[in-house]
């Protein structure tokens, strides 16, 4: 559907133009909002999950002697869904963008962002 | 018998050769080969300056052989008719060269949308999902769209559809421009599909020197905080949400944000990786060459040589330098509304072009800190830009197409 002549002026054409800047503005404040709340509820649900007890019986925690580090380490590196490989390349890439030795750096942990 | 000379002078007489020697002065065939010098210029540009070559080469090559003369792969005037309704598809099969066919799919729509199945594909919206106040960058840059429309109707060169392809520029997104202007301009195709690819191709130059301008160096050193983490769950859920809340609200929007969604959502599914895979290379890869050809065929000398072209490529370069300004401005009230949280150069990156403008942020950000990493942030009001230009071209194309 057509909505407007092909021949509007320029203040008709500036009318449109601020018509349409509101239009962008209005339809993606709108799409923010149903992301928002979508977000709200998953965040909501995950919250929930985590808080519930677990129905299986606890099992003990295993105390577990920490890993002797390596002569000159800084400390161990934590990996979540991180392939050693992979973090070795990330904390590579950071001191060479940070133009600092490894061994200066510390690395708590490294995780993926899904 | 063969008369061998006459033969031989039929020959002569059919090739491009001689069309240039004999008619080519007298028939504005110095416009056909002006064209075809700034087809090898644009080839250069691709091949040695690396200026978005996989389309650019395409458009180039494609612009060489629609001027050359006597090969008829591409018949305008079929196309004139076409547009006064005087012939259908049908016509232009039978009538027309190869060239003319590969337009059929710029014509109807089908590229530019095959091209969104592919970019929803490449996409993560993950960085979006989790800043969902990005949306308003995305927004904000669409300031250059909106002006450049008004400029160029008020320049008195175009009429209110031309102006609205022109603006379409800003949203610095190849296929939601070269969808609108096949519907609303088809005859400035050429121009406004190169200025628009030209420009993204710029965007390193053209975006750093206004993201200093509008920001100060504290402002530009600004950490921003690592965003929660998306669950695959919401990843599968928004292209079904944005899909439908957007073509209800606009839609017009519906064809490019419905294939922009289908393609994202291929990807997130895990179910389809076959199909996942396929659009993000196979098919993208087959439409880019088919989108450049049509698009660099309808780079005819007569049309193209003109004043208005001048005017669009002026238009154009203002528009994406509004675009990114009113992305800025949007990043630096974000910056001061959350008193500091936001660094207001992933403003910037709220023109669509994904990814340059968010790796732009990200090198300008790492210039006054370098241990910054602003692309993730960036990634953000970049997918909202995507979203937002063609909630653009939608409006524009309710208001004088539709």
């Amino acid at each position: 559907m057509m909505f407007l002549s092909t021949e509007i002026n320029s203040a008709g054409a500036g009318l449109a133009a601020l018509l349409g800047y509101g239009v962008v503005f209005l339809g993606l404040i709108a799409l923010m909002l149903v992301v928002i709340a979508v977000g709200k509820f998953f965040q909501a649900r995950d919250q929930k999950k985590n808080t519930e007890p677990s129905v299986e019986a606890p099992v003990a925690p295993q105390e577990v002697a920490p890993a002797p580090t390596a002569p000159g380490s800084a400390g161990g590196v934590k990996l979540y869904d991180v392939e050693p490989k992979t973090a070795a390349m990330l904390m590579a890439i950071v001191a060479d963008q940070m133009g600092k030795p490894l061994n200066e750096l510390r690395f708590i942990s490294i995780k993926e962002v899904k | 018998m063969i008369n061998i000379g006459e033969t031989l002078l039929n020959l002569w007489n059919d090739s491009g050769f001689a069309r240039i020697i004999t008619g080519f002065l007298s028939e504005n065939g110095w416009q056909n080969l002006v064209m075809i010098a700034v087809g090898c210029f644009l080839l250069w540009l691709a091949i040695s300056k690396k200026f978005e070559p996989l389309l650019l080469t395409g458009i180039a090559f494609g612009c060489i052989l629609t001027n050359l003369p006597g090969v008829g792969m591409y018949h305008q005037e079929l196309w004139d008719q076409f547009m006064r309704h005087e012939i259908g598809f049908g016509d232009i099969m039978l009538q027309g060269g190869l060239l003319d066919y590969f337009y059929i799919g710029v014509k109807s729509s089908v590229y530019p949308c095959l091209i969104f199945i592919g970019v929803g594909a490449m996409t993560d919206f993950g960085p979006l999902l989790s800043n969902p106040k990005s949306l308003l960058l995305g927004a904000a840059a669409q300031l250059g769209v909106f002006l450049a429309f008004f400029a160029a109707r008020a320049t008195g060169a175009f009429d209110a559809l031309e102006a609205a392809a022109i603006g379409i520029i800003g949203g610095a997104d190849g296929p939601t421009a070269i969808f609108l202007t096949s519907k609303l301009a088809p005859h400035l195709l050429g121009p406004i599909a190169v200025a628009a690819y030209s420009y993204m191709a710029l965007i390193p130059f053209i975006q750093p020197p206004i993201m200093k301008a509008l920001t100060t160096p504290e402002m530009r050193k600004v950490k921003m905080v690592q965003t929660r983490t998306v669950s695959k769950t919401e990843k599968i859920i928004f292209p079904i949400v944005v899909g439908i809340f957007v073509a209800l609200l606009l839609p017009s929007t519906g064809a490019l944000i419905g294939c922009l969604m289908l393609g994202n959502l291929l990807k997130e599914t895990g179910v389809t990786d076959r199909l996942s895979d396929t659009v993000q290379n196979a098919l993208m890869n087959i439409v880019t060459i088919l989108l450049s050809l049509s698009v660099g065929a309808t780079m005819v000398g007569s049309t193209f040589l003109t004043v208005q072209t001048l005017l669009i490529i002026v238009l154009g370069v203002i528009a994406f330098m509004i675009s990114t300004t009113g992305g800025m401005l949007g990043g630096v009230i974000m910056y001061k509304v959350t008193k500091g949280k936001v660094n207001p150069l992933i403003g910037s990156a709220g023109v669509s072009a994904v990814p340059m403008a968010a790796r732009v942020s990200n090198t300008v950000g790492q210039k006054y800190n370098p241990s910054n990493f602003l692309l993730m942030h960036a990634m953000g009001p970049n997918v909202a830009g995507v979203i937002g230009s063609a909630i653009a071209a939608g409006f524009l194309l309710s208001m004088f197409g539709g």
